[in-house]
């Protein structure tokens, strides 16, 4: 059903700035998996409730996600942040400032308030902080006032590299993960570390997890 | 599934040109020699063809199927045929067709009112309409999916809502560990 392509289904350990590796840890899938989500089920609730909107999906596009997000009657964006923080964050020659900014316009450039629901799947531990700070911002501005984020981060406190995964939702309460990269996680979030992130939104849903990933709904 | 389509669609072309010199001494190996068949396949033997050495400034109106491969800065409309943009193919246009399949590069919007392919080697920047849409692992899209529905689709939709609605009413279960309201 999921072919194969682009994004390796044998997970690399290759860190961002390539010069390191990294060992898998211990928990996370290392080929393709199916995992029931009690976040994306309560997500894709909302969506189902809602007057027709646009879905942003932060990661790369695939089948799956359209066909779902279509379903639902919804129009859907996609823009895989991390390709450009790739290619854009590592330049010594380029400020900080002009790097988030190229970043944004890059990937984060839609008008005011015109989306109802954002999948930024695990990709928000792979973000530097300031870049992580303008990206929330950012998104603020994008949602229309009641929505929703959808965002997964990694439990283990202690892992330094963390796996990042292609999300594909296979129906309403499973998804499928597909390794794409080991990368460095820039910080570790912990409930209130998150809540401090997300200060500005209205409220923010915690889901008990048993495995390595921590499920969390952010309300515009 | 879609494997077998493609087949009948897009059905290699018989003949093969060998290697020129050129190509051995640019240091191509025999075992990547494939790829330009692979590359010619792509291209249905019945469309009007733009090589990958041209490069067109200007308006593509085509009442044929159109197979492009080279350069464009412009639009192209095809409203009743398929455009299909080669491996070679960088599009900077917004494009309209009845089928479009995108090998190639496209900078702009495209819109197709039966289908639209993105195969895995694509790059795609710009808005998507479109009534039909099959994705390959691998691409790369930036942009937004418009799925066109037709008004039948509008009372069907509503039956799922419902449906849904109730669900949700009875997942009493799911409801989070945790929720900070402000």
């Amino acid at each position: 059903m999921f072919g194969a392509g682009g994004d390796s289904h044998e997970p690399h350990a290759k860190l961002r700035n390539g010069a390191a590796t990294a060992a898998w840890p211990p928990g996370c899938p290392t080929t393709e998996s199916t995992r029931a989500s009690r976040g994306l089920e309560q997500f894709l609730l909302s969506l189902r409730e809602m007057s027709t909107t646009a879905v942003l999906d932060l990661g790369p596009i695939n089948q799956e996600n359209t066909d779902q997000v279509s379903n639902l009657g919804h129009r859907i964006y996609f823009s895989d942040i991390l390709r450009p923080l790739d290619s854009i964050w590592d330049d010594p020659d380029v400020s900080e400032h002009r790097k988030i900014e190229e970043i944004l316009d890059q990937t984060l450039n839609y008008p005011e308030s015109c989306i109802g629901g954002a999948m930024v799947w695990d990709t928000f531990q792979h973000l530097p902080a300031p870049l992580l700070e303008a990206v929330v911002e950012r998104l603020y501005y994008l949602l229309n006032p009641g929505g929703l984020i959808l965002a997964f981060f990694h439990a283990d406190e202690k892992a330094r590299s963390v796996p990042n995964y292609s999300y594909r939702i296979l129906d309403a309460k499973n998804m499928v993960l597909t390794p794409r990269q080991l990368r460095p996680r820039e910080q570790f979030f912990n409930n209130r570390a998150l809540e401090r992130m997300f200060q500005n939104y209205g409220a923010v849903k915690f889901f008990l997890t048993r495995d390595h990933l921590r499920e969390v709904i952010v309300k515009r | 599934m879609w494997s077998r389509r493609k087949e009948e669609e897009y059905s290699p072309k018989q003949s093969y040109n060998p290697p020129s010199q050129a190509d051995m001494k640019e240091g191509n190996t025999m075992s990547n020699m494939p790829s330009r068949m692979e590359t010619e396949s792509y291209r249905p033997s019945s469309a009007a063809s733009i090589g990958k050495s041209v490069m067109i400034k200007g308006q593509i109106i085509s009442r044929e199927d159109l197979y492009l491969d080279g350069e464009l800065e412009g639009t192209v409309e095809l409203n009743e045929h398929r455009l299909t943009i080669g491996p070679n193919g960088r599009v900077q246009a917004n494009v309209k067709a009845r089928e479009i399949v995108i090998i190639g590069t496209i900078h702009g919007n495209v819109e197709a009112t039966e289908k639209l392919e993105i195969r895995k080697e694509a790059k795609l920047v710009g808005d998507i309409r479109t009534a039909r849409i099959v994705i390959e692992d691998g691409a790369y899209f930036k942009g937004s999916i418009d799925i066109i529905k037709q008004d039948v689709g509008k009372q069907e939709k509503s039956q799922p809502r419902q449906q849904a609605n109730a669900a949700a009413a009875a997942s009493s279960t799911s409801t989070p560990v945790a929720e900070v309201k402000r």
